[in-house]
């Protein structure tokens, strides 16, 4: 199939991901040499088959559920970029300078 | 120098302490900074760690790894150090937990010395994705280290540690082993607990170690397996003893036609593996030629699944809750695009919008479902051939390692691949051996596949196979 500008800017929509200028020339080229590879697949019949889902035969690993504290809630908020005591921060929807 | 374990008890035997051990590896680190295996080393973590096992060592309480000096690639957590999947994303970040197998190093009295180099996110197979520069080959530094786990096999084969954990996806343990004349295990689907291992394609990712001898690599997998209340795809099954014991019997090994009988394997590497399945023959082993269908579809079918994964699990770095975070943006929307856009790398980039694609609407079941569906194919297969034989055999490499920037396409960078996904798509066990030097003087893989869960069995096959090459 061919990948064209309209699809590249909808997958890079749902990837939160953001392509101008070359970069966008090359991720389209990317893009196609990769679907062109992974269409190599359709070479197999799989009629009949069930696709592979799970890896392990653990089923139902169950356990008790007991309340307890595994992290804090300032190791919560160790690494967030910006923080207050309480949340994590994001710059203003609204402001015009750089939060 | 140390270049495994038995040496370090030989030195502790001797009288020679745990802190002078680390002082020789740490010297090694800043001779060999060159090669920029180390990210960072938690100098002052370890001496502290050091100090304590020499104390144990005094009063005869010390764990089954006292003397033994351990890196981990930069995408396991180790609580108060820093750790970044080699990514811009993630600079900075301090984990606040430890994962379950550096936790059961350190109960041994295993010295973490530090974090290692790797591609970005554990993608790619020559350690040139990484935010914070290539890796090169401890051997030639001309040459890569192969990858993701570049950093761990240079570091090993340096002598900048004992032993070193990688993770393996596709082949990011056993490939930079073949790369670098060490050996390197891919556990079983399930068998080493995932908990603190920074996630790319969670259906295939395993950790595992690196090590220049099968003894340590035993040792090593036996402490960091079995069951993990934190992780329900670790496996429960007891694990047993895995030091290597003399086999008991002559073997069935099967070995895949295809992978010899191609242009596309060099001549040398084909020539040892010919010469080594007549020797084993000799010895009374069976060899037996088999065929697998699906060589040239294991690469496409490992790249829809694991991107489709990957795409899912790096959606949670989103600029807000940790790591970088875009100075441009204004609001959640733009805070995610510019954060993301920005913090990773291309090939990182590449894979989350190849696993977008096959899983969005319309593709999903051309893609995303028909790649399951192989995945089974490869699978049953290989079951199938395991049925009837203890292991298949076959290349790490088609190569040995190749020059820095010389791959650029990304396709034929998947490629290197093409031998050791079968191990992660079907979930087996699967050991690199360092079986030959070529004569560019570099070294290349044997590859083992073995049964699920027969670890033991795998290991005693691999210790009896170093000494008979």
């Amino acid at each position: 199939m061919e990948i064209k500008d309209e699809l590249i800017d909808h997958i890079a929509h749902l990837a939160r991901l953001s392509f101008k200028g070359e970069d966008k020339a090359g991720i389209k080229n990317d893009m196609n040499n990769i679907i062109d590879f992974m269409g190599k697949l359709n070479e197999i019949n799989t009629d009949n088959v069930e696709p592979l889902v799970f890896m392990s035969d653990q089923i139902n690993v169950l356990r008790e559920d007991v309340p307890k504290q595994t992290i804090t809630h300032e190791e919560a908020l160790k690494n967030a970029p910006k923080k207050d005591s309480d949340y994590f921060r994001i710059p203003k929807v609204l402001d015009k300078t750089i939060d | 120098m140390y270049k495994t374990f038995n040496e370090i008890k030989a030195a502790l035997e001797k009288g020679r302490s745990v802190q002078d051990i680390l002082q020789s590896y740490l010297e090694n680190i800043k001779e060999r900074k060159d090669l920029n295996a180390f990210l960072e080393v938690f100098e002052n973590s370890a001496k502290e760690q050091a100090i304590a096992v020499d104390e144990k060592i005094k009063n005869g309480t010390a764990g089954r790894l006292a003397g033994m000096v351990i890196g981990i690639k930069d995408n396991l957590c180790y609580k108060g150090h820093k750790v970044s999947a080699a990514s811009k994303i993630l600079e900075g970040f301090e984990s606040i937990y430890t994962s379950t197998v550096v936790e059961r190093l350190i109960a041994e009295d295993a010295i973490i010395i530090g974090r290692l180099n790797c591609d970005e996110f554990a993608m790619g197979a020559s350690n040139e994705n990484s935010a914070y520069g290539p890796v090169r080959n401890a051997l030639n530094e001309d040459y890569v280290p192969g990858g993701s786990s570049g950093g761990t096999a240079s570091a090993v084969a340096a002598q900048l540690c004992t032993v070193a954990l990688g993770s393996d996806t596709g082949g990011s343990i056993r490939q930079p082993a073949s790369f670098t004349g060490t050996i390197g295990l891919k556990p079983t689907y399930g068998r080493v607990s995932r908990y603190g291992l920074i996630a790319y394609a969670s259906s295939f990712d395993q950790i595992g170690p690196i090590a220049n001898n099968v003894e340590d690599i035993a040792l090593v997998t036996e402490i960091i397996a079995g069951g993990d209340e934190f992780d329900g795809t670790a496996s429960s099954k007891e694990v047993p003893s895995l030091t290597p014991t003399p086999l008991k019997q002559k073997m069935k090994i099967a070995y895949i036609k295809e992978t010899l009988d191609t242009d596309g394997v060099d001549p040398e590497i084909k020539e040892r593996i010919e010469q080594l399945v007549n020797c084993l023959r000799a010895d009374g082993h069976e060899l037996i030629p088999v065929s697998f269908a699906y060589i040239e579809q294991m690469v496409p079918t490992y790249y829809v699944l694991t991107t489709a994964e990957a795409s899912s699990n790096l959606s949670r770095f989103d600029g807000v809750h940790f790591g970088y975070r875009s100075n441009e943006a204004k609001g959640v929307e733009e805070t995610y695009i510019k954060s993301r856009t920005e913090g990773f790398g291309d090939e990182v980039k590449r894979r989350i919008m190849a696993g977008t694609f096959v899983l969005s609407q319309g593709y999903y079941d051309a893609y995303y479902t028909k790649a399951q569906k192989v995945r089974r194919l490869i699978q049953d297969r290989t079951n199938e051939i395991l049925a009837q034989n203890d292991f298949i055999l076959l290349p790490t490499t088609p190569s040995t390692a190749f020059e820095l920037n010389s791959v650029k396409d990304p396709i034929q960078m998947y490629l290197q691949d093409i031998y050791t996904v079968q191990a992660n798509l079907a979930g087996n066990p699967a050991i690199s051996l360092p079986i030959g030097k070529h004569s560019n003087g570099l070294p290349f893989g044997l590859q083992l596949i073995g049964k699920h869960f027969g670890e033991k069995e795998l290991l005693d096959t691999s210790a009896y196979l170093m000494d008979f090459c």
